[in-house]
């Protein structure tokens, strides 16, 4: 087959009612920072790990926001918790606690 | 009460000791006994369990240790350095090392004499089927002395157990007064004591002053010296001829009895497990566990002195001192998961509280540990850091084979990636160093001016050195890290590993174990170029102060090779705190929980910990505290101050 380049882009519909409220809750509870995030990116603009893969705490967040845990797990896989993140973050979010605890949470069934 | 016999024939013929109670058993010993009792029969117990929990190659490590001459002399020497003295203590806090030291090396005294006085005048008397256990220690009651019969020997022994009642009685007093006052002691904060170390605590207090009352209302029968002798003279002025002196002797047993049954719930347990620990220690074994086998000696050291309480830099905040070791041992010991939890992920692993800890319990290995047992497990996903074959890859690297493919960036005029020259240096920046290219910059300059020969390996991006990733208690995930970055730096063929940031330089060195590489922090390899002379450096009179990046100084035991540098540019003052006291900057990766606000403070303490000598420039080897410093110091409005934070490479 000629490759032309096209495919089936997985569909990137987000279903708000299968936010899990009792998850955010308990993750707030323990890192709290989740709720300041501004979304700036700057973490995924320095991030050691997401030169060569698809890390990015920001859209993590988002994913989340948007009912999506499983995506935002993949987003954290690879993370070496280097921790460059939270010497550039603006709101001072202590991303290497988010990020554990993100995968700590989520993790769970 | 047994009728008192005054009237015993006295000749010069006579022994020089008589058993005034021939069967060497009074009722007042029983509480003594039971609760010393109990006390073997646990420790003995504890012992057993510990060594067992402990894996059998450390096991079997550790008895070799215990038969090494090298190590016989190390475990002497700490022993009664650690145990008996204090001298950790003594140096730091002159005060409260007396204290120690009076109270443990009194006791012990007092307890040695004791049985060899048993042993040279009533040898029959140590067996313990006739009271070896108690008779030493209430000798005194059970014996008359013949005063027609007096040696230069009996006095002398009289004269030092009188000395050393009296040492401990001052330790005591000291020990009470620090209750009240202890900064009078050099100590700001001290432990809460739990309701067992209470109990324990204050019939410590009491042993000495009972034995002492004791041992003066039988003075005039079984002999003394200068102590015991004047308080009987004066119990004979107050109450006349004739004393009723057991009472005294059962308020000492009891206080004895009492104190042997709390302690092994109490913080005086370290008495015993400190010397295991010791030994342990110099055996080279590391726990593996946060709580069993090692761990649970190194638990039972510690002996709730609160010395980490001052030195932690948490501890700005009043709020922040239930974060300390001594609270994090504590609740190990209660084995109360969810605080332990919340201590161990709070701590910034700065290590001093390991540093300044009298027995040298690693309190933050412990926090690691137990970091391990809950995040060790989590999900990851490195495969990555084998992009395409080598890991060499991963970091920016071309996947590798010899020198010439390599594409090292080479400096000067002959920077030729083709170059077939293995490096020399090779020079790894590390994730955080990329974050402030000001200390790049400043490193390569003087790289160039000193025309060394060097590689960057990660100057288009590496992966990380995993001490964060130990750190947080992923180790499995470190050592997948580690395995790619040996890899990268093994196939560069480099003699020499130039590390600029502290955190890496530790895992590197711990970690890595290289084969003949040699690793060093850029401040030792620029000492070195000046030492040399390859690199010209030339002096001002900046005043300078160094901060001692935790990583650097007190992880690796690098303080002098900056210092010497940086006194050859400048002009070094010194800080409040320094060396293996210096204060961490509060941006350190090794707490997780420990948030923005409460890190500010940190460095704010941290800062005025640097600026008690006015300098003009702040110095440090370490990108993070580099960071910290640089943004407090230009955001903060209260410290009025032009002071420059300046990396060390930029110094020079």
């Amino acid at each position: 087959m000629v490759d032309f380049g096209f495919g089936l882009v997985p569909s990137s519909r987000m279903n708000l009612d299968l936010f899990d409220k009792d998850k955010y809750e308990k993750l707030a509870a323990i890192e709290p920072d989740v709720r300041i995030c501004m979304a700036c990116g700057s973490c995924t603009a320095v991030c050691t790990a997401g030169k060569y893969s698809q890390t990015s705490l920001r859209e993590a967040i988002e994913d989340i926001k948007n009912a999506k845990p499983d995506k935002a797990l993949e987003m954290l896989r690879c993370c070496q918790l280097c921790g460059k993140c939270s010497m550039v973050c603006p709101r001072g979010i202590n991303t290497r606690n988010l990020i554990l605890s993100i995968t700590k949470v989520y993790s769970s069934k | 009460m047994t009728p008192l016999n005054y009237i015993l024939a006295v000749q010069a013929a006579d022994p020089e000791v008589i058993d005034r109670i021939p069967s060497g058993y009074s009722h007042f010993v029983i509480p003594f006994t039971i609760g010393i009792t109990f006390f073997l029969c646990w420790i003995g117990v504890g012992c057993v369990r510990l060594l067992a929990a402990i894996p059998r190659t450390d096991r079997l490590r550790f008895w070799k240790s215990l038969f090494i001459p090298k190590n016989i002399v190390k475990n002497l020497k700490d022993l009664f350095g650690d145990c008996l003295f204090h001298v950790k203590i003594w140096q730091r806090k002159p005060l409260l090392g007396y204290m120690h030291s009076a109270i443990a090396f009194g006791w012990f005294m007092i307890i040695l004499l004791g049985h060899i006085e048993v042993a040279l005048f009533v040898p029959a008397r140590l067996n313990v089927t006739r009271g070896g256990l108690f008779y030493p220690i209430f000798y005194r009651y059970f014996v008359w002395m013949n005063p027609g019969h007096t040696t230069l020997r009996g006095s002398f022994f009289f004269f030092l157990m009188d000395f050393f009642l009296l040492y401990i009685l001052t330790g005591i007093a000291l020990a009470v007064f620090k209750r009240f006052r202890s900064i009078v002691l050099g100590m700001r904060h001290t432990t809460k004591p739990s309701l067992a170390d209470r109990i324990a605590l204050y019939s410590l207090w009491m042993i000495f002053p009972m034995r002492l009352l004791a041992e003066s209302f039988t003075a005039d029968l079984s002999g003394g010296s200068f102590l015991t002798v004047g308080v009987n003279h004066l119990w004979h002025f107050l109450f006349g001829e004739k004393l009723l002196f057991t009472p005294f002797w059962w308020a000492y047993s009891i206080c004895l009895g009492l104190f042997f049954v709390a302690m092994p719930f109490s913080r005086y347990m370290h008495i015993l497990t400190e010397v295991l620990w010791i030994l342990l220690r110099n055996a080279g074994i590391k726990p593996h566990h946060p709580r069993k086998g090692v761990a649970e000696a190194e638990i039972y050291a510690c002996s709730s002195c609160g010395l980490c309480l001052d030195a932690c830099p948490m501890n700005v905040q009043k709020k922040n001192l239930k974060y300390s070791s001594v609270y994090f041992i504590r609740f190990l010991r209660r084995h109360n998961e969810k605080k332990i939890n919340a201590i161990a992920d709070k701590c910034l692993m700065c290590d001093k509280c390991h540093a300044l800890c009298p027995v040298g319990v690693d309190a933050p290995a412990l926090r690691r540990a137990q970091r391990i047992t809950v995040n060790n497990s989590l999900p990851y996903e490195y495969s990555y850091l084998a992009l395409a074959g080598t890991a060499g890859a991963a970091a920016g690297l071309r996947p590798y084979s010899a020198a010439a493919e390599r594409g090292w960036t080479r400096p000067g005029p002959d920077s030729c990636p083709a170059d077939t020259v293995v490096p020399e240096v090779l020079y790894f920046a590390g994730c955080m160093t990329h974050l402030t290219p000001r200390i790049i910059k400043a490193v390569e300059k003087v790289f160039k001016a000193a025309g060394v020969d060097y590689a960057f390996a990660d100057r288009e991006g590496g992966i990380c050195c995993g001490r964060p990733l130990m750190l947080a208690g992923k180790t499995e995930a470190a050592a997948k890290v580690i395995e790619a970055n040996k890899r990268m730096i093994e196939e560069s063929g480099c003699k020499t590993l130039v590390l600029s940031c502290p955190i890496c330089y530790k895992v590197f060195k711990e970690e890595y174990h290289f084969e003949g590489i040699k690793v060093v922090h850029y401040t030792q390899f620029i000492n070195d170029l000046i030492a040399s002379g390859k690199l010209q450096v030339s002096k001002s009179d900046e005043k300078i102060v160094y901060h001692d990046p935790c990583e650097l100084g007190r992880g690796s035991n690098v303080y002098i090779e900056p210092r010497a540098a940086l006194d050859k540019v400048g002009t070094l003052v010194k800080a409040a705190k320094e060396y293996d006291e210096s204060v961490c900057c509060g941006g350190s990766l090794g707490s997780l929980t420990l948030d923005n606000r409460d890190r500010a403070k940190i460095t704010e303490a941290s800062l005025d910990n640097l600026l008690v000598n006015d300098p003009d420039t702040i110095v440090t080897a370490c990108p993070l505290c580099l960071k910290t410093f640089s943004e407090t110091v230009s955001n903060s409005k209260h410290l009025l101050t032009d002071v420059k934070v300046k990396d060390f490479a930029e110094m020079i």
